[in-house]
């Protein structure tokens, strides 16, 4: 078997905007001194003119990139997930959000796969956070190409976007046909017993777990829910009567994420079980990345237990 | 500026102040206090300084403000009104149900109003972002950030200072309206900034001070502003809380209370005796 590529979602969110830099000029990126882990770097070297580092202030940082927005130029903010909604929350909420500003942030190292720098760094609120601000958009793409393609996609969308890429190499799920919709969930999976609603990297366990419950002889439908708000209702909704239960799984507080969303959507349309993975509301610790994602039970066996679980509870 | 010119300001300050007193007892909330002493700051942008169109207030190589202490929305908005954006009538509608004149600026909802201000500190930094642009597309205009001199406790506010004298935005001025006044009290008692022009030239910023109602003081700091330096400036206006309104005059209380009906009429009593002497 051919060996599968792996590459992190920050690494084509750099490829991407080199790409889109290149036939766009008025495409301009700040970063808070991260630029090399959040992959900006890549831009600079290449568009040494349109880049510019705001240092470690990241609350100017949002404020700068509302204020260039309004100058005619697409703008891409960069920094740790922590810090972009963390941080700087209420400055992406009033001087991004309210106005409805074309700036796009590029927060990487969100969840529990930052590893070793441990709970301080290890944001798994920001979805939750981001989605409260009327007119942000939240994209958490799976792989290299989603990612990849989630940068122009992005410059091309109308408001605030909220990018979330993560620290860790991920095996590739698409070739590079495919392009990111907005809005649009992906059936990865066919499936008639439950549905997997998965986002970003716990869309690879989501795959993995559906195979051990296909060998259990449970046919698990896979949804790639790459972007969490505006939630694709039409995809979830058609799942839920089809499936009858949902499981969701993210790299994210159980609270107010993709479990929370979707718990929302189908308990005023189609209620029917959904089961949450997550990290179960606590803080998350130092250890290498693929340990603390089991510790925090982030990964396939997880959802397996989860999906049983809610198919027991079917009506 | 000759003499006649000054008196007009003046006249026009008055009417920035009338307008102002009007907003804020219709609503019957609202600041009128940094309101009032921001009045000949703002007239003379709006009226001397800044390239602005009132008939094209999206003019892509307009002149900018950002009104950093939004919560002097009742000043920009008497402004903005009396320079032709809109109807000075419609200054009565200020917080009202359904009106463009929210309670803080919205640049959304409001023509002439460049940035959506209101939570202190955030202003600067989206004046910084716009002066980078300006910079970066190779445009001259100039873009105008109003603070408080309460807001400057913002740890922001030293975020955007820092980051304007490092990117050389020269283009960028910021102003301070130094009515020595916040809610809890005087600014020294609360949590001193000063002394203020220090801070700003540690930051790497040139800095003028000047009295803010003196329109002589405003136009030569604005014209050393633009000397373009290669460093943002800073104008730090020693002002009067409440300012042409005598109960109201350095009044913390003045802050953010709307005047009752006979206060209103007090107000604009005085103001128009102010203003009768003026375009005698």
């Amino acid at each position: 078997m051919a060996e599968i590529q792996k590459t992190a979602t920050r690494d084509a969110y750099g490829k991407g905007l080199v790409d889109l830099g290149a036939v766009n000029d008025k495409l301009v990126v700040l970063d808070a001194d991260l630029a090399a882990a959040t992959k900006t770097g890549m831009f600079k070297k290449a568009y040494p003119g349109r880049f510019f580092d705001c240092g470690i202030a990241e609350c100017n940082l949002m404020g700068v990139a509302g204020g260039l927005s309004t100058m005619g130029y697409t703008v891409f903010a960069s920094t740790f997930a922590m810090f972009a909604a963390g941080r700087a929350f209420e400055q992406v909420r009033n001087t991004i959000g309210y106005p409805h500003l074309n700036v796009n942030i590029g927060a990487t190292h969100a969840g529990i796969s930052v590893g070793e720098d441990g709970a301080s760094h290890q944001c798994c609120e920001d979805i939750a956070l981001m989605r409260t601000i009327p007119g942000m958009t939240i994209v958490n793409p799976a792989d290299y190409q989603e990612a990849y393609t989630a940068v122009a996609a992005a410059a091309a969308w109308d408001g605030p976007v909220y990018l979330r890429f993560g620290r860790l190499a991920l095996p590739h799920l698409f070739d590079e046909t495919y392009k990111i919709e907005i809005g649009k969930g992906v059936q990865l999976r066919g499936g008639d017993d439950v549905t997997l609603a998965a986002t970003g990297l716990m869309v690879h366990e989501a795959l993995a777990a559906a195979e051990q419950l296909a060998l259990e002889g449970i046919s698990a439908r896979v949804l790639d829910i790459h972007t969490i708000k505006p939630l694709d209702t039409e995809i979830l909704g058609k799942a839920a009567l089809e499936t009858g239960a949902v499981v969701t799984a993210e790299e994210h507080n159980i609270i107010g994420g993709l479990g929370g969303a979707v718990a929302e959507a189908l308990s005023e349309t189609l209620p029917v079980p959904v089961l949450r993975v997550g990290v179960e509301d606590v803080f998350g610790a130092s250890g290498p990345a693929a340990e603390m994602l089991k510790v925090y039970g982030l990964d396939a066996a997880h959802i397996v237990a989860k999906a049983k679980e809610a198919i027991a509870r079917k009506r | 500026m000759d003499s006649a010119r000054n008196k007009e300001l003046r006249a026009l300050a008055c009417r920035v102040r009338m307008g102002i007193i009007e907003g804020v007892y219709h609503a019957k909330s609202g600041h009128p206090g940094g309101s009032l002493s921001a009045a000949e700051l703002l007239t003379y942008l709006y009226f001397e300084a800044m390239r602005i169109d009132p008939a094209n207030p999206k003019w892509e190589d307009r002149d900018r403000l950002v009104l950093s202490k939004g919560h002097v929305a009742p000043a920009l908005y008497s402004v903005l009104a009396h320079r032709g954006f809109f109807p000075v009538e419609q200054l009565k509608t200020l917080r009202k149900n359904g009106s463009m004149l929210q309670g803080h600026p919205s640049m959304k909802l409001t023509p002439g109003v460049d940035m959506s201000t209101g939570s202190l500190g955030q202003g600067i930094s989206a004046a910084a972002g716009m002066a980078l642009g300006a910079k970066l597309a190779g445009k001259d205009l100039v873009t105008y950030a109003l603070l408080g001199d309460g807001e400057i406790e913002e740890g922001q506010v030293w975020e955007a200072a820092m980051f304007a004298a490092a990117k050389g935005l020269d283009h960028l001025i910021a102003m301070v309206d130094n009515n020595n006044l916040q809610i809890d009290g005087t600014i020294a008692e609360v949590n001193s900034p000063y002394p203020i022009p220090e801070k700003f030239e540690a930051f790497g910023w040139n800095t003028v001070s000047i009295d803010a109602a003196d329109f002589d003081q405003i136009e030569a700091a604005v014209a050393r502003a633009k000397q373009w330096n290669g460093k943002p400036t800073a104008i730090i206006a020693k002002s009067v809380k409440g300012k042409g309104v005598s109960f109201m005059e350095d009044q913390a209380a003045w802050h953010g209370t709307a005047p009752n009906e006979a206060q209103y009429g007090q107000a604009m009593e005085e103001l128009r005796e102010q203003l009768a002497l003026l375009e005698t």
